[in-house]
């Protein structure tokens, strides 16, 4: 028998009610605006970006403030948000070859053109709370940081030195529109172009871990991070009432590039091969993370064996690296299964009083 | 109307699409007397990236965007394309835009396209001269082995 049952609106409507009280917290502590959470917690902001797949500093604040700072919450409402966007157009693919760099290294050539340029990093910092960003309006103000007199214009990619002496891999150009996963269902086998679509929008920590699991022997890959930049690259679109393409913003990126170590297989000559990362907003351990997983996945292009590890298993990272699916599923378990969990009640004593039956006829 | 030279019209949408909101309406605070051809619509754009940096497509992700035509009284249209969520930032656009294929054209190049240029460019050349404080200077230490 199903009973349909309808009640709790009050409930809810209470529930709603303290949820935004408690998203305020204590009043006499002033409220948090936008524009504070935009500029101070910008790492937090850029991965709700990357990870709600819209870039929209503004909309990744709100929902940071809405979600009282749960960030896949907020991912979560950025998401569905971006459903209610007509799509009018896709970019033309940018040229992080031309990204005005506020970070740029490489962990494989000490000196190379336009240099080793730290940006605005956590690296080499001590990890020691400083307790003078507690000390409330007390602390002072940062000075101004040291400039540099010789800005580099130029910062080539560290691939294109290699690609010359045929080193390693070539990445050819191929205008070919991509397969779209917000357009269509990803369908498996998934090409290059659709994994990295699904790891730029993954969860961070998934990716890492995923990752991470590369590293230690779970699908190794030898990876060195050839380059990693963090800079702001120019979007252009085609605008079709004009015929040419037009500049309609910027965005902040991080990119990394790994180079692998490859002895070569049956279908390849021996050369680095190259593993590739780019995250909107400055998230580079999403970005190095990315890589390492794009390369591990790559193992049936590039011939090597399959060695059963989750990161080289297309189908286990894609369809697990998506927080806001993932959630979705994990979470429904919580609410109401009363008529599932009525005919599981039923079936367990049905069962027992079988087996309590033939425990007696066997007595 | 006068045709632009696409790459002149490519360079000052940019700029005005790069444009802080707020700054361009304290450029322009009074737009002319125009039609609304398209009504501002806010938009997403997917943004591609390359495999590799220089190889294959594929969709990164998407921005927002606001997109406006309006038709001067004098025939001329012009058209916005901005990132963000403003539609006043993209109506101003499209003005400009228009305005910017009549004789006014000088006069909005050195009273708007040109300060928004400059403060463009001085805002990426403090950034760049912190970046190039950064920059890594490496010495060789005499390490000793050779005594």
């Amino acid at each position: 028998m199903y009973v349909a049952v309808k009640g709790g609106e009050r409930a809810i409507d209470n529930a709603h009610q303290w949820l935004a009280e408690e998203r305020r917290g204590d009043p006499s502590v002033p409220e948090l605006t936008i524009p504070q959470i935009r500029e101070q917690m910008r790492l937090a902001v850029n991965r709700v970006m990357a990870e709600g797949s819209l870039y929209d500093p503004d909309l990744a604040a709100l929902a940071i403030k809405q979600a009282r700072g749960d960030l896949i919450e907020a991912v979560f409402l950025i998401r569905a948000y971006r459903t209610t966007l007509p799509r009018l157009a896709a970019s033309r693919p940018v040229d992080t070859g031309a990204m005005v760099i506020d970070r740029r290294i490489s962990a494989t050539f000490k000196d190379l053109p336009g240099g080793q340029v730290l940006g605005p990093t956590f690296d080499y910092t001590h990890r020691l709370l400083d307790f003078a960003l507690m000390a409330e309006g007390g602390a002072p103000a940062p000075g101004a940081p040291t400039t540099g007199a010789s800005p580099t214009a130029h910062v080539p990619h560290v691939t294109g030195f290699l690609n010359r002496d045929g080193l390693i891999e070539a990445a050819s150009p191929d205008d070919t529109p991509p397969p779209d996963l917000t357009r269509q269902p990803m369908e498996l086998p998934a090409g290059r172009a659709l994994r990295l679509q699904a790891l730029a929008r993954a969860d961070e920590g998934f990716v890492l871990s995923m990752a991470y699991s590369t590293q230690r022997g779970y699908g190794r890959t030898h990876a060195f991070v050839g380059e990693l930049r963090i800079g702001r690259v120019a979007v252009e679109v085609d605008i079709p009432e004009l015929g040419f393409a037009v500049g309609i913003g910027e965005i902040e990126l991080t990119e990394c590039e790994t180079v692998n170590q490859f002895r070569g297989s049956k279908t390849e000559p021996p050369q680095f091969t190259r593993g590739y990362g780019l995250v909107p907003g400055q998230s580079e351990r999403k970005a190095i993370a990315m890589s390492l997983v794009d390369r591990a996945l790559r193992w049936q292009e590039l011939g090597e064996d399959f060695t059963g590890a989750p990161a080289q298993d297309e189908e286990f990272v894609l369809m697990h690296c998506d927080n806001i699916q993932a959630t979705g599923f994990l979470e429904h378990i919580k609410l109401p299964h009363y008529v599932d969990f009525q005919a599981e009640l039923e079936l367990v004593r049905k069962l027992r009083a079988e087996a309590q039956a033939m425990q007696e006829a066997a007595e | 109307m006068t045709d632009a030279p696409p790459l002149a019209r490519k360079t000052w949408m940019a700029a005005l699409a790069k444009a802080s909101p707020v700054r361009l309406a304290a450029l322009v605070p009074d737009l002319p007397v125009h039609t609304v051809l398209r009504q501002p619509e806010i938009g997403a754009v997917m943004v591609r990236g390359r495999v590799g940096a220089t190889g294959a497509a594929f969709n990164l992700g998407e921005m927002t965007v606001t997109r406006a035509s309006v038709r001067l009284v004098s025939g001329e249209v012009g058209h916005a394309w901005v990132q963000g969520r403003d539609k006043g930032h993209a109506l101003r656009a499209a003005a400009v835009d228009a305005l910017m294929q009549t004789d006014r054209a000088s006069d909005l190049m050195s009273r708007v396209l040109q300060p928004l240029e400059a403060e463009a460019g001085a805002a990426r050349a403090i950034r760049a001269a912190k970046a190039a404080g950064t920059k890594v200077d490496f010495f060789t230490m005499v390490r000793g082995e050779d005594e």
